[in-house]
């Protein structure tokens, strides 16, 4: 059975990516929110906000990139809750694959279907202005600190997919997630914000992955932000990962 | 591993099913089933809305563990080798559904690549001609009719040519025209020497179709004989 584990995963990954190319809409919604954000913060809000020498679209995309992710994970759970319902999860089980293989084929489309998205904002950051010095090295920790948040976020997604009861319940989790960067500093520096508030801004997650993401683009050194950054995205991946699990096997025993 | 043919068979009934026990949380909904099914017939599970009929093909097809009971499929104990078991059987019907947003053909083909037979376009083809679908293998599933559904769903249970196929209320929801279509598809099943298990509410459906049917009521079978197709009468 193992033996199958890559050749069904593949199989049913190929099937769940025709699920996103049949419907760009999903990928297209997932980038405009953040493409909107990013246009009223650059040219609206952003003359206001000090970020010192560094431009503001230069400042804020990491923190629009984290946000792009989190709406995207919200049709994760959607396209899952819809296989859960739908009665062809009931057909996969029923068949001698890899089970485990129906859960990764969701967690690979969404890594897919994120990227295309965040392409799709990176592309709209460099028309309004963004540049980066940034060498091959510093690309290569970009994408992998943001395909490794993509995964944490994924699997959490997943957990709603399986579990929830409408389709409502099974994207609405997303909503603090992309409103956590917003308290964060991805969009201005901590250090105006009132105690409480920095506090809380300052030990989120969001924070340590905006700050590495941003020194990596503007070649500052990035101190221990990057260990406090893989930190959370390694914990949030593993404690997603097992509970989504556990949901999964309450679900198909 | 290999998907058993038709041909090769395991000693003994194709499903033997005795003291079969489930209760969701406090409802009995199965209190001792018994059954039998020889191999190569047409069996039908007859009962009304709620008598257990979805929960008995559940547990046969692994998807759901019975309380108590032994439950054979293809001489394999669902409990225990429940992998021998998938790789016996197919499962159609109300829950388990087709992709809407492939095309007939890619549904084909997804489950033949899954079953791992060999030219799973060319099993494709072959399927789509035989239920009438090769005009709709293009489309998108989500514009089929609902006979067109089903014998799409018939179709893509035939292949890897499992011994043992489960239709769960093959023809819930179907005009009169495509349930005849259906019906149509299920004896020739038949023919070729698979074992249907098939449950319907409708006594006309049983009796038109299977050898031998049982009759499930309140978690209990009540009624099991064999069908004489001249008299239509229960032994």
């Amino acid at each position: 059975m193992a033996t199958h584990f890559l050749g069904d995963t593949a199989v049913l990954t190929g099937r769940t990516l025709r699920h996103v190319t049949r419907s760009l809409d999903t990928i297209i919604t997932t980038a405009i929110t953040p493409i909107a954000i990013m246009l009223m913060f650059v040219y609206v809000f952003g003359g206001a906000i000090d970020t010192g020498s560094v431009s503001y679209v230069n400042y804020m995309l990491p923190g629009i990139l984290l946000i792009t992710i989190a709406s995207g994970i919200s049709y994760t759970a959607f396209r899952l809750f819809g296989d859960m319902q739908g009665g062809i999860f009931e057909r996969f089980h029923s068949m001698p694959i890899a089970r485990s293989g129906v859960l990764w084929a969701h967690v690979l489309t969404s890594l897919v279907a994120n990227v295309i998205s965040l392409v799709l904002v990176f592309g709209v950051a460099l028309l309004m202005g963004f540049r980066s010095g940034a060498g091959v090295l510093s690309w290569l920790a970009v994408a992998g600190i943001l395909i490794l948040f993509t995964l944490a976020l994924t699997w959490i997604a997943v957990i709603p997919g399986l579990t929830a009861k409408s389709v409502d319940g099974a994207s609405a989790f997303s909503y603090p997630l992309v409103f956590l960067p917003f308290i964060s500093s991805a969009f201005v520096p901590t250090g105006t914000m009132p105690g409480p508030v920095r506090a809380f801004a300052e030990h989120q997650p969001v924070t340590s992955i905006v700050n590495t993401l941003r020194g990596l683009l503007t070649q500052q050194p990035v101190g221990t932000d990057v260990w406090t950054a893989l930190a959370w995205c390694a914990g949030i991946l593993v404690v997603a990962y097992v509970f989504a699990n556990v949901s999964y096997r309450r679900r198909i025993s | 591993m290999s998907i058993p043919t038709a041909s090769a068979r395991a000693p003994g009934p194709a499903i033997h099913v005795r003291g079969l026990e489930r209760s969701y949380k406090q409802l009995r909904v199965l209190r001792g089933v018994d059954f039998e099914v020889a191999r190569g017939t047409i069996f039908a599970l007859l009962g009304s809305n709620g008598a257990g009929k979805t929960t008995v093909v559940r547990i046969l097809s692994t998807l759901l563990k019975a309380d108590a009971g032994s439950v054979r499929v293809n001489g394999f104990d669902v409990a225990t080798q429940a992998a021998d078991v998938r790789a016996s059987i197919s499962l159609t019907g109300q829950f388990a559904a087709v992709d809407e947003i492939l095309t007939g053909r890619e549904n084909l083909v997804l489950v033949a690549r899954l079953r791992h037979v060999r030219q799973p376009g060319a099993i494709a083809d072959e399927l789509l001609r035989r239920f009438s679908l090769t005009e709709a293998g293009a489309r998108r599933v989500a514009t089929y009719s609902g006979g067109m559904r089903r014998r799409l769903d018939i179709a893509m249970s035939l292949i890897g040519t499992p011994p043992v196929i489960f239709l769960d209320e093959p023809t819930a929801g179907l005009d009169p025209q495509a349930r005849i279509e259906v019906w149509q598809a299920v004896e020739e099943l038949s023919e070729r020497g698979t074992t249907v298990l098939l449950t319907t509410q409708y006594l006309e459906e049983a009796e038109h179709l299977a050898d031998r049917i049982a009759i499930l009521h309140q978690g209990r079978i009540i009624v099991d004989g064999t069908q004489d197709r001249t008299t239509t009468s229960n032994k």
